[in-house]
């Protein structure tokens, strides 16, 4: 059965050996100035960071079906909620922009 | 990279461990694994709420929180980083140490873990106590010059939130792996039952992750963001 797997220790040092190399990649690509790129590279690599923390160190590689659907709805789940708000916000100022239905978070508190 | 299968308990032998309801420990471990991942499936639901938070309010406000970003000391954060993705190891280590039935290595492995996570814990005690010497700890004692105050109090709101429930984690994991490394020193754990160390396991990676993605989204706000 899968879920008897043992994983070889080997391959948990080469995963550990992984993580290190990508930590001093995200500090490393942090010095330099991509504009908005920095983020999308930080996120990059702490997805490709986690995702090798999630297949082996957690065995989800190895598992049975049902854990990698549910391992993967809540990633769906967790995106789906965070674009939905964020679709909310990002559109907030077009919409209301001037009216006296402004949102709280539209009216900068840099401005005050 | 060679992989054993571990062997199964003596047919017809009911293990100790194994509950009433279930047919056999392979079938339970796989309930507890879901029932795991279900916890987990919440815990990425918390923290994501907190990640969206920050995802707007840093774009409302992105030059405060370069500004707050670089009074953390990203050093720490690294070396706090490379100290958790170790702990993560010798956790992997100690559920591998487990599964082929090495009680001496199960424990010295968890101990490990604590000592790792401990140290962790002890940096970021360093760190807020220095973040209290300098008034960034948002309340009535918050105090930072310039127009960009309020929205670095926001900044430093969501640090410490959002820290502070990922080290509130790892404060509730550390006694849980010091029970498992007593259990395990009393001889509980071993190729055929180990189902509480994988379990504890899958809740000590997730911490890491979480931290994973704080590590860059914290410390590492470049000082050249589009304000």
């Amino acid at each position: 059965m899968s879920e008897n797997h043992v994983v070889s220790p080997r391959l948990y040092l080469l995963v550990f050996a992984s993580l290190m190399v990508l930590t001093v990649v995200t500090v490393a690509a942090s010095r330099y100035d991509f504009g908005a790129g920095n983020t999308v590279v930080a996120l990059a690599i702490a997805v490709l960071k986690a995702s090798l923390v999630v297949l082996f160190f957690m065995h989800v590689k190895y598992s049975g079906r049902l854990v990698q659907l549910m391992v993967a709805a809540a990633f769906l789940w967790l995106a789906l909620l965070i674009s939905g708000s964020l679709s909310d916000y990002v559109t907030r100022g077009r919409v209301n922009h001037g009216s006296a239905t402004r949102s709280p978070t539209g009216a900068a508190l840099e401005d005050r | 990279m060679s992989e054993a299968v571990a062997h199964h308990g003596e047919p017809g032998v009911r293990h100790r461990a194994l509950a009433h309801h279930f047919e056999g420990l392979p079938e339970q471990k796989e309930a507890a694994g879901l029932g795991m991942w279900l916890f987990l499936a919440q815990e990425v639901m918390f923290f994501g709420g907190l990640f969206t938070v920050y995802t707007i309010y840093r774009n409302l406000y992105p030059g405060a929180f370069a500004v707050g970003s670089a009074h953390l000391d990203w050093k720490l954060g690294a070396f706090n980083t490379a100290v958790l993705i170790g702990s993560s190891l010798t956790m992997a280590m100690a559920v591998h140490a487990a599964a082929v039935g090495r009680r001496r290595q199960i424990v010295a492995y968890l101990l490990l873990t604590v000592a790792l996570g401990s140290t962790f814990l002890g940096v970021k005690v360093v760190e807020y106590a220095e973040k209290f010497r300098h008034h960034l700890v948002p309340g009535a004692h918050f105090r930072f010059e310039g127009p960009l105050a309020r929205p670095v109090e926001i900044y430093y709101s969501l640090y410490f939130a959002m820290t502070g429930l990922h080290a509130l984690h790892m404060v509730i994991g550390i006694p849980i792996l010091l029970t498992l490394a007593v259990l395990a020193h009393r001889g509980r754990y071993g190729p055929d039952y180990h189902a509480p160390v994988e379990m504890t396991g899958l809740y000590w990676h997730f911490v890491d992750i979480v931290w994973i993605f704080l590590f860059p989204l914290l410390y590492l706000i470049p000082a050249h963001a589009p304000h």
